[in-house]
């Protein structure tokens, strides 16, 4: 049971008001009809699986309801940082 | 029976409160203030239950949460029935009933035992797997036997009568156990105004303090306990929680309390009292005050009854004025155990010897032994006891410097019990949980926490500071070091001057050597509950187990409730032993939750019954409640499934109400719909992004059905959505896919397009739904409003404002159906109201009420779909035969649109929803059903696609169906076969799902 | 039908109230507190439904002072900008939702001149929905009122975490509520319309072995 801080609450709050929505930072091509195959499937279904900083989108889907991300150590579930969406992460993996 | 082994004084028990209690059928007493295990050993119950492999007879072993063996079924009803209790951490109240968990007939006769006597040698670890795997076929028949003769308890066959529930506990320090290091550090802490948790497992506060004879500043120990918690009582930001066991340590310091509120008062609880509760706890720190676990040494035959831990002895005498014996024998590697030889002696009966494995033990208390005239008999092992109901002899040999081997003759001595020692384990298990591995501390021959990520501090005997001086230091320091984190102030308080003598060092011995070689001795057990022994543990280390993760799956030590509480460290030397390592580099496994069982009731807490999940209702529930309706669970909503009159079948009320909708006029109840407002100059823009068919025409006043896909253009929910103004939009769902879709439109807001201006509101809640359909459903609606519905004024797919039955309401001219249809929403308030205004015509219209069964059969009819039951999210528009639903020429490449061109989706046999006409009109097909094309193919027989849909139709009086079958869409008029469990083979031609109506002219009126 | 929008082209809005001869039913409607607040009146969990109010939901982006300003002058107070905080003057009360959202609650007959005004004198991008209909408001008090809470919320209830005026979008239980503190031993439960028996059912539940008392409006 992690507990997340929302950077728009401002607080943290238990992870059962919080839904994961996968690896952060996944974005939408700009012109998807001109991505081969290969260039979608990539888009659409190849995700890191990272031992150690991870960045994951989330969403505070029983609060504010909004979207942000979070950066966490997968191995000791550490949340280094939360971060707002179109905001960059201090903390990357080396 | 008599207490035989209660002492006349002594004691923290009631001698004025007798309890009587039953175990294995046979009625005792005991007092109030002891355990079920002070109790038994009280009355000279020496055998508790039978040993899970070789079923061999065992006794009461430990004083607490440790105990291996005396795991007990308890309750006096079936339905209060609870397996896995240890008699140990049982607190006795009036009319208590237990039995063993296992012992067939019953524990002092098992005829397993002989199975475990025969077969002890031919029972090596791994021994079921190798003995019962072949043929792999009876595996299954074999376990069940193995199965019942292992039992652990059994749970109850009758709903339980009593109530549990869970709660959510925020804290500044949750201060785990509440012996000398855990008061200290809570009463630190409390005093700087921190919001403080004290949880303990027992019934009283004071830990290691309540068994023991020790002094602080000169006066019992427990009265400086009392004034301890007399004082944390009086603070508002304490919690004191007796009879908690902190079960589980997890990620970010979230704990699990598990709290037995009335378990020590009777059977049941008490008439609306919580029988237990689960505390949920956010902890910002957490101080381990776990304590240690005193380790038994290993030796033969150190199963049978009267084999105890020293310090259990000890409590046993000091705690309940129970001595489980005569004649002690006590083992040691340490001074401290001699303590126990003192207890003994001084409650008059008898020591037999003092076995210490050291050559040269000097000190205070083996002074003291002496004094008392104890013969102390030094570099020295129990080798083995005799005896197989109760310890008769010892076997005593002199041991060489090391304790590896013994080096001179056996003598044997007369004794019922043996106390050993082999100094402390740690207990670790709390600060393992959250993956923490524990690191070797030579000068405490224990496993202390090692590093940890969680916001933790230890103190006492988890550490390794094993005296009561110590540990009432290391609390201070830890709550010290909790207030700086919290940037609270430093508290000091006065310690109490405590009388220990000093000790002189202890010797690292778990495994005491026997005459002959492991293999061939008694057998010596490491874990008790599993089984396990010295032998075993050998043996998977010389079959080439040499990591101790892998030797502890292979003999299942340390498994299951035990947790290895007594025996994983002696396992662990062991097995470094044999692998010529330290025990450091062996290493150790580590422990999971839960710390001891926790009933399935307190993890369930509230969450049951009518509780289970949420009921959600629409405003109409009570009337379809007065009609009888049977219902539907979608999603969490109750939906009416069909309105049965009085003797009707389901078939029977499903053709009445398909026959009257479409003759007549049926109602939907329809709330359900999931409904989004949309408002905002960007919000056509943004339809047209996330739906696949084209918004940017749609006109104020109108309605459009859209398909919603994910990006690899599968179909996920669909639903209409109006125009209400130019930039304001109400969108509609399915019942289940709401919340979903609201998360959907709100992620691509967010995280894609935060430029564009539009807002998402759900509105689901906040409209009643109704539908009406049927071709007199515009003179129902007539009925109830002034407002011009003529087909000239109201069309199909136009929606208006008017009032009905005196409800401002909104009203779409949309069909489901295919029928002439109203939807009309109102405010959710008033929706009870204008349903039962449309009942006022009830009889004038033959007003028939609908389920989604009947809705589902007249979509069906129509060849409409419905998502989630003909898509499955591996199909796309085109797959579903609507191309008419999606715009490729957007200029905006909408959500969908790529992924459905990719090269699969757009192989040209995909399977396809098509209608299904069975040959046979009354054979309904069953859904799932897999079609073949040549139903005399050799099996496996390639299949062609599923039945998604089928139903009985009433008004074409035959069956329809819709399916996906490959290249289905250029097959039309081609036979596809279903081969069914039953044997039959269903042929079916493949057709166009729009059974009724194909031009749609019944909508159009 | 009274009804006298103002219609924007761009957005819609109306009047949903009939007339005050028919009375709305809340979403607690059928559980019939008149009666049960006829039996009993000691306990430990005190419950009253505040019923038929207005709630609508604001959307705005307070970053755009204009747009603040003309929707605080409509409103009559200032929207709060601090998270989880709330506003009251008179009968109109603003909850914090999201950096972006507000839910607004006035007496029930209010909401629809609320929603004209705005559509009149607020220019800019924002949207009011009226979400009346969806939701109902409980009121719990009492000694043990935080006990029942702590069994049925994950947030922390202590006064120094949750003061008065602050709001709690969370869980309740498996459905969810927005609660905000009114005092140290009463909390206002804004609840969906659908999880409203379930809610009921739970609270009484939870409330067993202190005793509960349903006060009426």
């Amino acid at each position: 049971m992690l507990h997340i801080y929302c950077p728009h609450c401002c607080e943290y709050r238990e992870e059962e008001e919080f839904h994961a929505k996968g690896q952060a930072h996944i974005v939408r091509p700009l012109d998807p009809d001109a991505c081969t195959d290969q260039e979608w499937g990539e888009f659409m279904y190849f995700r890191k699986n990272p031992r150690g900083i991870h960045h994951e989108l989330w969403v505070h889907a029983a609060g504010c309801r909004k979207f942000f991300n979070v950066t966490r150590n997968t191995q000791t579930y550490e949340i280094k940082e939360v971060y707002k969406v179109g905001e960059k992460p201090t903390i990357v993996a080396e | 029976m008599t207490q035989k082994n209660r002492l006349m004084s002594g004691g923290r028990i009631n001698r004025s409160k007798p309890l009587s209690f039953t175990y294995n059928d046979k009625q005792y007493s005991g007092y109030e203030g002891d355990t079920l295990a002070s109790a038994l050993l009280a009355n000279g119950v020496d055998i508790i239950g039978r040993s899970f492999k070789y079923s061999r007879p065992r006794g009461i072993v430990a004083a607490g949460a440790e105990e291996p063996n005396a795991v007990m079924q308890i309750g006096a009803t079936e339905a209060t029935q609870t397996p896995n209790v240890r008699a140990t951490q049982q607190e006795l109240y009036p009319g208590l009933v237990c039995g063993a968990t296992n012992g067939w007939p019953n524990v002092d006769n098992d005829l397993m035992g002989l199975v475990g006597k025969i077969g002890g040698k031919a029972m090596p670890p791994g021994f079921y797997y190798k003995t019962f795997m072949y043929p792999k076929s009876m595996w299954e028949t074999y376990e069940s036997y193995i199965r019942k003769a292992a039992g652990l308890g059994r749970s109850p066959n009758e709903y339980d009568v009593d109530i549990y529930d869970k709660m959510n506990q925020h804290c500044d320090v949750l201060v785990v156990g509440a012996g000398p290091a855990g008061l200290s550090a809570a009463l630190v802490a409390a005093k700087a105004g921190a919001r403080v948790i004290l949880a303990d497992e027992q019934n009283e506060f004071g830990g290691s303090l309540l068994s023991s004879r020790e002094t602080l500043d000169g006066k019992p120990a427990t009265e400086w306990v009392n004034s301890v918690v007399e004082e944390l009582s009086t603070f508002e930001n304490v919690a004191l929680m007796p009879r908690s066991t902190v079960n589980g340590y997890h990620d970010h310091n979230f704990l699990t309390i598990h709290e037995r509120c009335t378990d020590h008062i009777a059977d049941r609880a008490p008439n609306g009292q919580v029988r237990q509760r689960y505390h949920r706890v956010r902890a910002k720190w957490v101080v381990l005050a776990t304590g240690a676990h005193e380790r038994p040494l290993v030796y033969g035959n150190n199963d049978v009854p009267g084999c105890m831990q020293a310090s259990a002895v000890s409590t046993y005498i000091n705690r309940y004025g129970v001595v489980p014996g005569n004649e002690l024998v006590l083992m040691t590697t340490n001074d401290n155990a001699y303590h126990t030889a003192l207890d003994w002696h001084d409650a008059g009966r008898k020591v037999m010897a003092i076995v210490d494995t050291r050559k040269n033990p000097s000190g205070a208390l083996i002074e003291e032994a002496r004094n008392r005239g104890i013969n102390v008999m030094v570099g020295s092992g129990v080798i083995e006891v005799q005896g197989s109901k109760r310890v008769t002899s010892v076997s005593v040999a002199p041991l060489n410097e090391d304790g590896s081997r013994v080096t001179g003759s056996v003598i044997k001595i007369g004794a019922d019990t043996v106390a050993s020692s082999g100094g402390w384990s740690p207990v670790v298990h709390l600060s393992c949980h959250t993956g923490s591995r524990p690191v070797w501390k030579d000068e405490a021959l224990g496993f202390v926490p090692g590093s940890t990520v969680q916001n933790q501090f230890t103190a006492g005997a988890i550490n390794g500071e094993y005296s009561t001086e110590g540990a009432l230091g290391q609390g201070v320091e830890s709550a010290n070091d909790v207030l700086k984190a919290l940037g609270l102030d430093a508290v000091s308080i006065a310690l109490p001057d405590t009388d220990e003598p000093a000790q002189s060092e202890s010797m690292a011995l778990y495994h005491v050597p026997h005459t002959k070689p492991t293999s061939q001795a008694p057998k010596q057990f490491v874990d008790y509950q599993n089984d396990v022994t010295a032998a075993g543990i050998e043996l998977a280390c010389r079959e080439g187990f040499e990591s101790i993760e892998h030797v502890k799956r292979y003999t299942a030590m340390g498994f299951g409730t035990d947790q290895g509480k007594l025996g994983n460290i002696n396992g662990m030397a062991i097995a470094a032993k044999m692998l010529n390592q330290s025990i450091p580099e062996t290493g150790t496994t580590i422990f999971r939750p839960n710390y001891t069982p926790v009933t399935f009731g307190a993890i369930v807490g509230r969450d049951c019954g009518e509780l289970f999940d949420p009921m959600r209702y629409t405003a109409m529930h009570a009337w379809h409640e007065e009609r009888g309706a049977e219902y539907e669970d979608v999603g969490q909503w109750k939906r009416p499934w069909y309105f049965p009159l009085k003797g009707e079948s389901m078939q029977d009320a499903l053709n009445r109400e398909c026959l009257a909708t479409r003759e007549s006029v049926g109602i939907l109840d329809a709330s359900t719909l999931g409904k989004i407002d949309i408002q905002g100059k960007d919000a056509r823009e943004f339809l047209g992004r996330v739906y696949t068919n084209a918004w940017a025409k749609l006109a104020v006043g109108k309605c459009r059905y859209g398909l919603m896909c994910g990006e690899d253009g599968m179909v996920f929910d669909d639903g209409v959505t109006s125009c209400l103004g130019e930039n304001h939009f109400l969108m509609t769902t399915t019942s289940g896919g709401a919340a979903h879709v609201l998360e959907w439109l709100e992620l691509y807001h967010q995280t894609e397009w935060p430029e564009m201006e539009v807002y998402f509101t759900s509105v689901t809640d906040h409209w009643a739904t109704m539908t009406i359909a049927g071709p007199n459903s515009r003179k129902l609606l007539e009925e109830l409003t002034d407002y011009d519905v003529s087909s000239e004024n109201f069309g199909y797919m136009d929606w208006k404002k008017m009032t009905i039955a005196g409800v401002p309401a909104r009203v779409f001219r949309i069909s489901f159906t295919g029928e002439l249809s109203y939807e009309i929403n109102v405010q959710a308030n008033y929706g009870l109201h204008v349903w039962k205004a449309l009942f006022e015509h009830e009889d004038k219209y033959n007003l028939t009420p609908y389920g989604t069964e009947t809705m589902h059969i007249l979509r069906a009819e129509k060849g409409f779909i419905i998502a989630g039951q003909d898509t499955d999210g591996s199909v796309h528009p085109f797959d579903l035969g609507m191309p008419w639903a999606v715009s490729m020429k957007k200029p905006f490449s909408f959500i969908g649109k790529r992924g459905m061109q990719r090269e699969d989706c757009v192989r040209p046999d995909r399977k396809q929803l098509v209608g299904l006409k069975t040959t046979d009109p009354n054979i309904v097909l069953p859904e799932g059903a897999q079609g073949v094309f040549d139903p005399n193919a050799p099996i496996p027989m390639p299949m062609v696609g599923h039945v998604t849909s089928s139903y009985w139709s009433a008004n074409l009086n035959r069956s329809v169906a819709m399916g996906f079958v490959k290249g289905g869409s250029e097959r039309m008029g081609e036979k596809v076969y279903y081969p069914l469990v039953d044997g039959r083979t269903v042929e079916a031609e493949i057709c166009s799902p729009v059974f009724l109506d194909p031009k749609g002219e019944r909508q159009h009126v | 039908m009274s009804d006298t929008a103002v219609e924007t082209p761009n957005v819609m809005v109306m009047n949903q109230l009939p007339s005050s001869e028919i009375v709305g039913e809340s979403p607690l409607h059928h559980a019939d507190l008149a009666s049960a607040a006829a039996t009993k009146n000691e306990g430990g969990v005190h419950l009253r439904e505040n019923a038929l109010q207005g709630f609508l939901t604001l959307r705005l982006n307070p970053e755009n002072k204009d747009l603040l300003a003309s929707a605080n002058a409509v409103l009559g107070l200032e929207l709060p900008t601090k998270p989880l905080s709330s506003v009251t003057e008179g009968a109109t009360t603003a909850r914090w939702m999201s950096p972006d959202e507000w839910l607004i609650s006035v007496p029930g007959e209010a909401a629809f001149d609320l929603e004209t005004a705005f559509q009149e004198k607020v220019d800019g991008h924002f949207s009011l929905v009226n979400s009346s209909g969806g939701v109902t408001t409980l009121v719990v008090s009492g000694e043990h009122v935080v006990e029942m809470l702590k069994k049925s919320v994950p947030y922390d209830f202590h006064i120094s975490e949750f003061p008065a005026g602050k709001v709690v979008s969370t869980l309740f239980a498996k459905s969810s509520a927005v609660i905000r503190r009114l005092d140290e031993q009463a909390f206002e439960l804004i609840i969906r319309r659908s999880f409203a028996d379930y809610i009921w059912l739970w609270i009484q539940d939870a409330s067993r072995e202190y005793g509960l008392v349903i006060k009426n409006d």
